[in-house]
C-alpha cells in the first residue's frame, strides 16, 4: 500500500539492510557522478541546459536565505490548496455517496470537468483574487486535488461489500452509524492512496501559480527570474527546494497512514 | 394461547425488478422456538432472499413475515435476530474482539459490559487468546468462528445462517456443524440455514425445507427424526443415509436438474 521502500522484514539483520538499501545507494552515487562529471566534461551539456551538479549545490547555499523564504511561501499555498481541496473533495464523496440519484446526476459532469486542464486557468485566478494574493495559487493547487481525492474517496466509500451494509442493516443501524462505522474506515486505503497523489498535485498548483503572479519572493518567481538572468544553477536549485519540499509532504502523508492504517495488512505484516 | 412462532412466512413472494424475475411465490412456513431449520435447494431458488426477507434486509413483493410474533422491521429494530453470510464479513480495521464488540457498541453497551460479553462470546467458539488478533491473521474457520460468535454476542433468539460453511474444506466444515449444533443446544435459540449439501442439512437439522427454483417455492419438508444430541456417528447411521437419500428425491423431483441444466444453457447464451 504504503509506496515507500522500507526493509523487507524488522528482524532482518545489518547485512540484510545493508544488502537491501545497496542498490539504491549505488544508483544515487551514480546519478550524482553522471550529473557532476559525465554530462559537462564528456558530454560537453552545456551550463543552460543543465549546470554542474556541484554549482547547482553552491546556489543552493549561497541564495539559502532567498531560496527558503520562496520555499515557505510555496509550500504554504501547497499546503493550504492540499488541505482544502481534499477536504472538500471528501465531503462531497460523502454527498455523493450518500444520496445516489445525486451523486449519479452529478458522475458525468465530474468526470468531464476532470478532463479540464486546470493549469488554464491559472493567469484567470488572479482576476479573481487579485494580483498579489496567494489565494489565486491557493485555489489552482485546491482545484487539482479535489478531482482525484473525490473520485477516489467515492469509489472507496460506495465500494463496500454489500453484506458489510446488509449486516450494519440487521443491527439497526442508521445511515450515519453505517457511514462512520463501515464506510468511511473501508474508503481509507483509497482515500489515502488518491492523497498521495494530490499532494504532488498541489505542489504542481503552487509552483505553476507563482509563475502568473502573487508574492514577488515565492519559488516559482525565483525561478522565472533566474532563468530571465540566465542564472540557471540558481534556477535548478530552486527546483530541487521544490522536489524536497514535494517528498516530504509525500513521505508525511505516507507515515500519517501507517498510522491511520496500522490495521490494514500491508502494513502490519511490516511490523 | 401458544407460544407465537419465531417465523411465521404467509404468502411471500418477491419480484426483482418491474415485472421482472419472480425470485419467491407463495412461501408459506412456520418455524417454532428451538427448531432447527434448513433450507435447500438449486441456486436461483431464493433461499438466500427468502432468508433475507425474514431479517427484514430484503423487503418482500407480497405476504406477511413475522419474527417473534411482530413485523419483521420491528424485528430488526429489536435486534431479535443473529445473522451470518458465507464469507465472514469481518470489518478489517476491527481486532477479533471489536469485531465482536460492534453489535454490543451499536446497542451502547458499556466498555465493561462489553468486555464480559466479549470474552464469554470467544470461549463460545473456542477462540479465547485471540481477541487482539485482526481477520486476516486468522484462517477462515477461524474467521467464520468470530462472525458466529458476533452473531450471537446479542443472544438473539433467532439465527439466520447463509451457507455459513460452504466456503470452508470438509474437515473444517465437520467440525464447525459440530460446534454449531452444541451452540444451538447451550443457547436454545432457533436456527434457520441456508446450505447447498444435502448431508449438512440432514445431519444439522430437525427439519429440511426442499425449495425449487423459477419460480423458488417450497415443494416439501423433510422431518429430521435423528436423535439428539448428533454425534459423528450419526453420519453413519442407516437412517441417516435414508433421510439423505429422501432429501434427494424429493429434490430432483422438483427438477432441479431441469433448471440447472437450464440455467447452463443460458449461460452459454450470453
Amino acid at each position: 500500500m504504503s509506496s515507500i521502500v522500507t526493509p523487507a522484514s524488522e528482524r532482518s539483520t545489518t547485512w540484510e539492510r545493508v544488502r537491501y538499501w545497496l542498490p539504491a545507494v549505488v544508483v544515487f552515487a551514480l546519478g550524482i557522478a553522471t550529473w557532476q562529471w559525465v554530462l559537462p566534461d564528456l558530454m560537453h551539456v552545456e551550463a543552460f541546459v543543465l549546470p554542474r551538479f556541484s554549482d547547482v549545490m553552491d546556489a543552493l547555499w549561497v541564495e539559502r536565505a532567498q531560496l527558503a523564504r520562496g520555499a515557505w511561501i510555496t509550500f504554504k499555498e501547497a499546503i493550504g490548496g492540499l488541505v482544502i481541496g481534499s477536504s472538500v473533495a471528501f465531503l462531497s464523496a460523502l454527498m455523493l455517496a450518500r444520496w445516489r440519484p445525486f451523486g449519479d446526476a452529478m458522475m458525468p459532469y465530474m468526470i468531464a470537468a476532470n478532463a479540464i486542464p486546470i493549469i488554464a486557468f491559472a493567469p484567470i485566478t488572479n482576476a479573481w483574487f487579485g494580483l498579489l494574493s496567494p489565494w489565486s495559487k491557493i485555489t489552482i493547487a485546491a482545484v487539482l486535488c479535489y478531482f482525484p481525492v473525490m473520485v477516489n474517496s467515492l469509489r472507496g466509500l460506495t465500494s463496500v461489500n454489500p453484506e458489510s451494509i446488509e449486516l450494519m442493516r440487521s443491527y439497526a443501524a442508521g445511515d450515519a452509524a453505517t457511514f462512520r462505522r463501515v464506510r468511511i474506515p473501508s474508503s481509507l486505503p483509497f482515500v489515502f492512496t488518491a492523497l498521495k497523489v494530490a499532494c504532488v498535485l498541489a505542489m504542481i498548483g503552487a509552483v505553476v501559480g507563482d509563475y502568473f503572479g502573487g508574492s514577488t519572493e515565492s519559488l516559482g518567481v525565483v525561478i522565472l527570474s533566474s532563468v530571465a538572468l540566465s542564472h540557471y544553477e540558481i534556477a535548478w536549485a530552486a527546483i530541487l527546494m521544490a522536489s524536497l519540499l514535494g517528498m516530504s509532504l509525500y513521505a508525511s502523508i505516507s507515515l500519517i497512514e501507517r498510522y491511520a492504517l496500522s490495521w490494514h495488512p500491508s502494513v502490519k505484516r511490516r511490523g | 394461547m401458544s407460544e407465537p412462532a419465531v417465523v411465521l412466512l404467509e404468502g411471500v413472494s418477491k419480484v426483482f425488478g418491474k415485472g421482472g424475475v419472480t425470485a419467491l411465490q407463495g412461501i408459506d412456513l412456520e418455524v417454532e422456538r428451538g427448531e432447527f431449520v434448513s433450507l435447500i435447494g438449486p441456486s436461483g431458488c431464493g433461499k438466500s432472499t427468502l432468508l433475507r426477507i425474514v431479517g427484514d434486509i430484503v423487503e418482500p413483493t407480497d405476504g406477511e413475515v413475522a419474527v417473534n410474533g411482530k413485523p419483521a422491521r420491528r424485528a430488526r429494530l429489536d435486534r431479535d435476530y443473529g445473522i451470518v453470510f458465507q464469507a465472514p464479513v469481518l470489518y478489517d480495521w476491527r481486532t477479533v474482539a471489536k469485531n465482536i464488540s460492534l453489535p454490543l457498541e451499536m446497542l451502547g453497551w458499556d466498555r465493561p459490559r462489553r468486555a464480559a460479553r466479549i470474552a464469554e462470546m470467544l470461549d463460545l467458539v473456542e477462540l479465547t487468546g485471540f481477541e487482539k488478533h485482526y481477520p486476516w491473521q486468522l484462517s477462515g474457520g477461524m474467521q467464520q468462528r468470530v462472525s458466529i460468535a458476533r452473531a450471537l454476542s446479542l443472544s438473539p433468539a433467532l439465527l439466520l445462517m447463509d451457507e455459513p460453511f460452504g466456503a470452508l474444506d470438509e474437515m473444517t466444515r465437520e467440525r464447525l456443524n459440530m460446534e454449531l449444533l452444541q451452540i444451538w443446544a447451550e443457547t436454545g435459540s432457533t436456527v434457520i440455514f441456508v446450505t447447498h449439501s444435502i448431508s449438512e442439512a440432514v445431519f444439522l437439522s430437525t427439519r429440511v425445507v426442499v425449495m425449487s427454483a423459477r419460480p423458488g417455492q417450497i415443494t416439501s419438508v423433510v422431518p429430521i427424526d435423528l436423535l439428539q444430541p448428533r454425534t459423528y456417528e450419526t453420519r453413519e447411521e442407516p437412517r441417516f443415509f435414508e433421510l439423505v437419500t429422501q432429501v434427494r428425491e424429493q429434490l430432483h423431483a422438483t427438477g432441479a436438474d431441469e433448471v440447472e441444466k437450464k440455467l447452463v444453457q443460458e449461460d452459454e447464451l450470453r
